[in-house]
């Protein structure tokens, strides 16, 4: 069954924050074999002009993912996540996601089309500090796969 | 730093084996079983086991990391996700290419970096770019 376009605008609640803590960076950056010290390395860091050590661009996704989850889970929309592929994927940073940020997490469903019986979803994840400075934007545009596609 | 449009980035080639890909789940938190299991992966009509697109875009935002220096230069980074990288249980795992072009500036201090991704001779990343900050 389509998706219902009507869900289109819909925001959800703000996330618990996530502290982001210089060890998870360091696990993320080496799970994806990165080398730049301003992840690994807090005065390498300091010396680009970054509070502490900053993530790789594509950690917004970790702390994104609790609130994507609330919008794939929405016992409303009714999107069978079994059907989902990740169709694109997009990333704004204002500013680095940097060690000791405390970040909130607000997801918004942008748009919802069908093509060729399939749904294409687009989560706008806003995702700032607990005191209000917007940090970085991800944009996931999520494919459901109709039943006869 | 001054770049010109028409800039090669350094190549990057990455070789992406299982052992990659379950420490990838880890540190993301993305367990879907199509990214290390091949039961699963075979049941919905995959090949074999694939890596994670996000995977794929994180290594392939290396690239830029390593050129610029400070990846907190990387203002904005997307892509579309066109054909999944297969990775064999095997120690060759898969490899992936990277390569990527200054292919415009934006005359605000930043440039647009367009990046491809190649697997098995094939493109696997679809309009791959970075918006990085050069001054």
């Amino acid at each position: 069954m389509p998706l219902d376009p009507a869900f289109t605008g819909r925001s959800y609640p703000p996330s618990q924050p996530y502290d982001v803590s210089r060890e998870k960076i360091r696990e993320f950056a080496e799970a994806i074999g990165a080398t730049s010290q301003a992840y690994f390395d807090a005065d390498a860091a300091k010396a680009l002009g970054h509070r502490d050590v900053i993530a790789p661009p594509t950690f917004a996704i970790v702390v994104s993912m609790k609130t994507n989850e609330t919008v794939m889970f929405d016992p409303e929309l009714k999107l069978d996540y079994s059907r989902v592929v990740h169709g694109d994927q997009n990333f704004t940073h204002h500013r680095p996601i940097t060690a000791g940020d405390q970040l909130v997490s607000v997801a918004h469903i942008d748009s919802i089309t069908s093509r060729m019986g399939n749904d294409m979803v687009t989560v706008r994840t806003e995702i700032s500090t607990v005191d209000g400075e917007l940090v970085a934007t991800a944009k996931s545009m999520l494919v459901v796969r109709g039943e006869d596609a | 730093m001054t770049v010109e449009v028409g800039t090669e980035l350094p190549a990057l080639s990455v070789r992406l084996r299982r052992a990659d890909l379950v420490r990838y789940a880890g540190a993301s938190l993305d367990f879907n079983p199509i990214h290390w299991n091949e039961k699963t992966a075979k049941e919905v009509g995959l090949p074999d086991v694939i890596a994670h697109g996000m995977l794929t875009m994180a290594v392939a935002s290396r690239i830029v990391a390593e050129w610029i220096g400070d990846p907190g230069a990387i203002v904005e980074y997307g892509c579309r996700f066109g054909r999944p990288v297969v990775v064999p249980n095997d120690d060759e795992g898969a490899l992936v290419e990277v390569t990527a072009k200054v292919t415009k500036d934006f005359e605000d201090g930043t440039v647009k970096v367009n990046i491809n991704a190649a697997f098995d001779g094939k493109s696997v990343l679809t309009g791959a770019f970075a918006r990085v900050r050069v001054s």
